[in-house]
């Protein structure tokens, strides 16, 4: 969803507190052939290609969603800093409330994870586009690396307004009587329930490493998981896969289950949660 | 869990000059309307409704127009397809006396839906649509399930000359329906659905998919309505609220383009 005015409006009557746009670069891309997702046991795993109409064309939906009552954060994915800039500028100018910098799509050569797995540039791009543009940033960030702390940190150095983890995790489906692998692009992403406790942990240690706000996404599906997040430092949370677990009120779910268990354990601001695993 | 689970086509039927039909092994229920995604190994995976829908063995039929459904067309019996479906929520089957309107290609997906509106015990006839006599398929089925047929030709070259559009408009001032459905080339659905009015109306829909389980926004119509999910078939109300209904839709990249 979030490709087009519609559907983000749409997700936002359905309970979402803000949107997330889909990833959108400086020329459209068609993204992957298709197969670009498998339907697993466990998750969903997907290699979309980061399909996008291209900033220009993409204006046009986010300038027709003037009246949401709901933030809109514009995801942005670019090869330099340069490109970066320039997309955020844009975002900004169409109305867009704040910024995502995806950098951690596993599966785009060139972009994503390509970028986010070197401290220098994580810290370049996000220092630069945070000097020229007002609205906050935050910097998407993917569990596929061997130094998290090091990376969000290098977020935190360029004055990300805050950090979101995780991205979808580098997997792959063999079908074993065609003996080969399902998607397009063999290798792509693992979203859903599997992914939780990978989540988790990734947020529990960068909450370790900086102080800026986390917001947590993988395999949120059930108010509890939500709360596991934010007991590992998350002060909010993305939900993408969990519309197809349980529909596109997922959100409006999730809200009324956190709101029952703070009730039930006579919590009376959220807050006081965020962080409540660490010692 | 639904990944594509992978089928021996096992038999094919050549209906037209670039018509096909697929039979392979599926067990399960399907509404007439819903749709597989048809994984045609290292070339693609589409979008296709059921064509033939039997207890233990499913079919789809389709016209070769682009590199997918040309692979596809070239596949002998005993070669494999992935699939992975049904989804979508297909036709409502109820009333006296429906209109059924296939054009082209569309009639492939009309026929498990007047079949099964006739084991209903539903009065059902059926508009056959095409440009010449050559790409007319499926007459023999609807005849041998009981349906009444009118056939339409742009060329005259069998039944009405004129459009499908045109000779339901001629059938509706003749006879009373209590409902119209369709598939076919959006233009025409857009028509008939202006010229139906105030007659209940379905029309089954097509638009690029990609993940075809309402997670990726792909084929989001109006406000974020997905085709893939709380359509493919969609009723009057909600399609003259899609301000994109028969004007454009979104290619790969999700840029808007004519239909």
């Amino acid at each position: 969803m979030d490709e087009d005015a519609g559907s983000m409006k749409r997700v936002v009557n359905c309970g979402a507190g803000a949107v997330v746009t889909k990833s959108i670069g400086l020329k459209s891309r068609g993204g992957y052939a298709n197969p670009t997702i498998v339907e697993l046991e466990y998750g969903i795993l997907n290699a979309m290609g980061l399909p996008n109409p291209g900033i220009n064309e993409f204006g046009e939906e986010i300038k027709k969603l003037k009246r949401l009552n709901a933030p809109i954060i514009g995801s942005i994915f670019g090869s330099s800093s340069k490109e970066f800039v320039e997309l955020g500028k844009k975002m900004q100018s169409y109305g867009a409330n704040a910024l995502e910098l995806n950098m951690s799509c596993p599966h785009a050569k060139g972009y994503g994870l390509e970028i986010g797995s070197d401290p220098k540039l994580v810290k370049e791009i996000t220092s630069k586009v945070k000097e020229s543009i007002e609205v906050p940033i935050f910097v998407k960030l993917s569990s596929n690396v061997a130094n998290l702390g090091e990376i969000a940190k290098a977020a935190e150095k360029g004055n990300a307004d805050g950090i979101v983890a995780i991205n979808t995790i580098k997997a792959m489906k063999i079908d074993i009587e065609l003996k080969i692998p399902v998607l397009a692009n063999k290798i792509g992403g693992y979203s859903g329930k599997a992914i939780k406790p990978i989540g988790v942990r990734c947020v529990y240690e960068i909450a370790e490493n900086v102080d800026i706000p986390i917001i947590g996404v993988g395999g949120v599906t059930t108010g509890e998981d939500a709360l596991e997040y934010i007991m590992a430092g998350a002060s909010a949370v993305q939900i993408g896969t969990g519309i197809y677990y349980r529909e596109l009120d997922v959100f409006k779910k999730v809200c009324k289950e956190m709101e029952n268990w703070m009730k039930k354990h006579s919590v009376k601001k959220l807050s006081e949660l965020i962080g409540a695993a660490h010692l | 869990m639904n990944g594509p689970s992978i089928k021996s086509i096992i038999k094919t039927t050549k209906e037209t000059k670039d018509v096909k039909t697929f039979l392979f092994e599926y067990p399960g229920e399907i509404a007439p309307g819903q749709f597989f995604m048809i994984w045609i190994p290292s070339i693609d995976e589409i979008p296709m409704s059921a064509s033939c829908i039997n207890k233990n063995i499913k079919g789809i039929t389709f016209r070769k127009v682009g590199e997918a459904t040309n692979a596809l067309f070239n596949l002998k019996e005993g070669d494999k397809i992935g699939v992975r479906g049904p989804y979508g929520n297909g036709f409502e089957l109820k009333g006296k006396k429906i209109l059924f309107v296939g054009g082209g290609a569309g009639v492939a997906m009309i026929a498990p839906a007047v079949e099964e509106a006739v084991r209903k015990n539903i009065s059902s006839t059926v508009i056959i649509g095409v440009k010449n006599k050559s790409e007319i398929f499926f007459e023999d089925r609807f005849k041998k399930c009981g349906a009444e047929i009118y056939i339409s030709t742009d060329d005259g070259s069998k039944g009405y000359k004129g459009f499908a559009s045109d000779l339901t408009k001629e059938l509706l001032s003749k006879e009373k329906f209590t409902s119209v459905l369709t598939c076919g080339p959006e233009i025409m659905m857009k028509k008939l659905l202006n010229i139906c009015k105030n007659i209940p109306f379905q029309a089954s829909l097509e638009r690029y998919m990609k993940c075809g389980i309402g997670l990726c926004g792909q084929c989001c119509m109006g406000e974020g309505l997905r085709v893939c999910k709380e359509g493919p078939v969609f009723d009057g109300k909600m399609l003259k609220n899609f301000e994109d209904f028969g004007v454009y839709k979104r290619d790969a990249a999700g840029r808007k383009v004519r239909v």
